[in-house]
C-alpha cells in the first residue's frame, strides 16, 4: 500500500472549535471541520459567512484566534503556507495566484525551481531543461492540454488558468488541496472541464476542500457538503441525503427542506 | 488605439497569418527590434558626420561615457523589473564618489579606497530595501527619494561642498585605464578597460536573471508579488538584495567616474537617476515590472549614449538636447505600448 495515504478510520485534516478574530470582527466561532482521505468536500455559505477566512486557516495563511487543527490525527501549528504545504496542505486561490508574464512551467515550480549545480556545486543554476520536462509530464499525466509549457500564462483562458493553478497546487506531493471559488471566473463550456480535474484530483487518492457558491458545482464533484452561518457550523451531510433546496435553505440560515425557498424569500 | 488596431487588421487578412505574425514577427520585434533602432542611428549619424563618427577614437569615447549611465541603468533595471524605483541612485554615486574622493585625500591607502565607492553604495541600497520591506513604505519612490536627499546631503557634508581632485592610477584604473591593441593606419587603437568591464557586468546580469532561481523569482515578483508569496518565495528578503545591488552599481559607477574625472565632485550624478530610468524604458522594460531583458537595457543605454553623442558631434545645444530626449522617451514607451497591443490576443 502507498504509504502517503491517512488512516481511513480518522480524518486527514480537521479543525476543533477554532475561532478567528480581526479586532473586534468575529469571523470564525467555534468551527469544526473534518476532511476524509480522498474525500470531497464543499464548504457553502453566504458572503461573510467565514468560508474563506477558515481555508485561510486550514492553509497556513491566517493561525487561528482559538482552536486547534489536526493532521492525520496529530496536532499541528502553521506560522505560514510553508509549513502547511511541506504537509501537503496546498490551495488555490481565488485570483489564482499566477505570474503571468512567466511560463507555464516557470509558474508551475515556482518557488520550488528544479535547479542544476555547476562548478563542482559551487553554482546552483535554473535547470530550464529539466522544469520544462517535468511540466510538460506533469500536465500531460492531467489531461491538461496547452499548446506549450513556454507559453506565457497571461495569454491563457481563465479556465487553462485554473488548470495551471490546479496543477501547480498538486506538482509536489500534495494530499489536501483546497480551492476558493474555482468555477466563479470561468467561462460556462470551461466549468465542466475544471470539475473533471477536480474529479480526477480525488481518483488520485487527494482530499479535496471546495468553497463554491454553484450548487451544480457542489453536486456534480462533491461527496459531501457542510454549511457555515455567520461564522458558525450551521449544517453537514452527505450529498446522497440531501438536495439542492435544502443546501440553499442553509446558506440562507434555514433548517427546512423547502425547494421553492429560494424563490419564495427573492419573491 | 485604434492606430494598432488597424495595422493588425490590414497587415493581417487570415487566421493563419495572424499567427506567423503574433507568433514569430512580434517576438523577433520584441528581442531585436531594438538592434534595429541602434543600427538605424549609427547610419544616420555616420551619413551626417562621416568623417568623425565612425572613428575609433569617438566610438570609443561613447563607451567611455555611458559606462557609469551603464551601471546606474543595469541596477535600475534589477529595480524595475520588481516594479519599483530607485530615485537616489544619482546621489548614491556622488556619496560613493566623495568617500573615495574625501577619504584617499586624508591618506587612506588606495586599496580601501577603492572598494570605499562600492561599498558605499551597498549601504545606502540595504538601507533602502530595508526601508521598503521593514518600515514598509507605501511605494519605493518615497524611501529612495529619501536617500535622493540624504545622499547628497552626506555627500556634501562629507566634503564641505567642494571638488577633490588627484587620484591614485590604481584607483583612476577602472575608469581611465586603456589597452593598447596595436595600430591600424597610424591610428593607435586603445580599448577602454570599462568597456571590457561594462560588457562583463552585463553578462553577470544575464546569467543571473535568466539562469539562477533568485533572478527567476525577481522578475515572478514583478509579475505577481501575491503569487510570488504565496508560493513560498521570501519578497521581502529579495527585494532587499535588489535594491541592493542597485546601490552597489551606483558606488561602482562613482568609482568609474571618479576615475575618469580623476576627482571627485559633490553635486556628481545630478539627474543621471532620470537618464538611468528613461535608458531602462528604451530598453524595454516596463513600470509594471517583469518585464525585459538584459540585451535590451544595454541596447537602451547604448541609445542615450548614441543620442547624446550625434547631438554634440552636430553642435546641438544642450537645451535642445534635453527636449529631443524626452520626446524620445515617450516616443520609446509609445512603440512599446503598440507592440505589446499587437502581441494581445484579440
Amino acid at each position: 500500500m502507498d504509504d502517503r495515504r491517512g488512516d481511513d478510520r480518522q480524518p486527514l485534516l480537521e479543525a476543533k472549535g477554532v475561532s478567528k478574530y480581526f479586532g473586534a470582527v468575529t469571523a470564525l466561532r467555534d468551527v469544526d471541520l473534518s476532511l476524509w482521505p480522498g474525500e470531497v468536500l464543499g464548504v457553502v455559505g453566504d458572503n461573510g459567512a467565514g468560508k474563506s477566512t477558515l481555508m485561510k486557516v486550514l492553509s497556513g495563511l491566517h493561525p487561528p484566534s482559538e482552536g486547534k487543527l489536526y493532521f492525520d490525527g496529530q496536532p499541528v501549528q502553521f506560522s505560514s503556507p510553508r509549513d502547511a504545504r511541506d504537509l501537503g496542505i496546498e490551495m488555490v486561490y481565488q485570483d489564482l495566484a499566477l505570474a503571468g508574464n512567466m511560463n507555464i512551467a516557470e509558474n508551475i515550480y515556482l518557488g520550488r525551481e528544479p535547479t542544476r549545480k555547476m562548478l563542482g556545486g559551487l553554482i546552483s543554476l535554473f535547470d530550464h531543461r529539466s522544469g520544462l520536462r517535468l511540466a510538460k509530464d506533469h500536465l500531460n499525466n492531467l489531461k491538461i492540454h496547452v499548446k506549450s509549457v513556454e507559453q506565457k500564462v497571461e495569454e491563457l483562458s481563465g479556465g487553462q488558468r485554473q488548470a495551471v493553478a490546479i496543477a501547480r497546487s498538486i506538482a509536489f506531493q500534495a494530499r489536501v488541496v483546497i480551492m476558493d471559488e474555482p468555477t466563479a471566473a470561468l467561462a460556462i463550456k470551461e466549468v465542466g472541464k475544471v470539475l473533471d480535474l477536480i474529479t480526477g484530483l480525488k481518483d488520485r487518492g487527494i482530499s479535496v476542500v471546495i468553497i463554491s457558491h454553484r450548487m451544480d458545482d457542489i453536486f456534480y464533484v462533491c461527496d459531501r457538503v457542510m454549511a457555515l452561518y455567520h461564522g458558525s457550523n450551521f449544517a453537514a451531510s452527505d450529498l446522497a441525503d440531501t438536495t439542492r433546496g435544502e443546501v440553499i435553505g442553509w446558506i440562507m440560515g434555514t433548517r427546512e427542506n423547502t425547494k421553492t425557498l429560494a424563490h419564495d424569500r427573492v419573491n | 488605439m485604434t492606430v494598432s488596431t488597424d495595422q493588425n487588421d490590414s497587415a493581417l487578412p487570415g487566421s493563419a497569418d495572424t499567427d506567423t505574425f503574433r507568433v514569430k514577427i512580434i517576438p523577433f520585434l520584441d528581442r531585436y527590434g531594438i538592434l534595429v533602432v541602434i543600427v538605424l542611428m549609427c547610419a544616420v549619424l555616420w551619413a551626417l558626420q562621416p568623417d568623425v563618427f565612425l572613428t575609433w577614437r569617438n566610438i570609443t569615447n561613447v563607451f567611455k561615457q555611458t559606462a557609469a549611465n551603464g551601471m546606474l541603468s543595469i541596477g535600475m533595471f534589477l529595480v524595475i523589473l520588481t516594479a519599483g524605483i530607485d530615485l537616489s541612485v544619482g546621489s548614491v554615486l556622488a556619496l560613493g564618489m566623495m568617500t573615495l574622493a574625501v577619504s584617499n585625500a586624508a591618506g587612506v591607502p588606495w586599496p580601501i579606497v577603492l572598494v570605499l565607492s562600492p561599498l558605499m553604495g551597498l549601504t545606502a541600497g540595504f538601507v533602502n530595501g530595508v526601508g521598503i520591506t521593514k518600515l514598509r513604505m507605501p511605494h519605493p519612490f518615497i524611501m529612495t527619494l529619501g536617500m535622493l536627499f540624504m545622499a547628497r546631503g552626506l555627500a556634501n557634508l562629507i566634503s564641505g561642498g567642494v571638488p577633490y581632485s588627484g587620484l591614485p592610477d590604481p584607483v583612476r584604473f577602472l575608469g581611465a585605464a586603456r589597452i593598447y591593441l596595436g595600430e591600424i593606419d597610424g591610428t593607435r587603437l586603445n580599448l577602454p578597460v570599462v568597456f571590457l568591464f561594462t560588457v562583463g557586468v552585463y553578462f553577470i546580469f544575464w546569467i543571473v536573471l535568466e539562469h539562477t532561481v533568485f533572478g527567476r523569482r525577481v522578475y515572478a515578483i514583478g509579475g505577481n508579488p501575491e503569487a510570488a508569496r504565496v508560493s513560498g518565495i521570501n519578497v521581502d528578503r529579495t527585494l532587499i538584495v535588489v535594491y541592493s545591488i542597485c546601490g552597489l552599481m551606483a558606488g561602482v559607477a562613482g568609482l568609474i567616474m571618479a576615475g575618469r574625472t580623476n576627482s571627485g565632485f559633490p553635486n556628481a550624478g545630478t539627474g543621471m537617476e532620470l537618464e538611468a530610468i528613461a535608458a531602462v524604458i528604451i530598453g524595454g522594460a516596463s513600470f509594471f515590472g517583469g518585464r525585459g531583458q538584459v540585451l535590451g537595457i544595454f541596447g537602451g543605454v547604448l541609445i542615450m549614449g548614441l543620442i547624446r553623442n550625434g547631438l554634440n558631434l552636430n553642435d546641438v545645444s544642450t537645451f535642445w538636447q534635453q527636449i529631443l530626449i524626452g520626446m524620445i522617451i515617450v516616443l520609446a514607451v509609445f512603440i512599446d505600448v503598440l507592440r505589446r497591443d499587437l502581441g494581445t490576443r484579440h
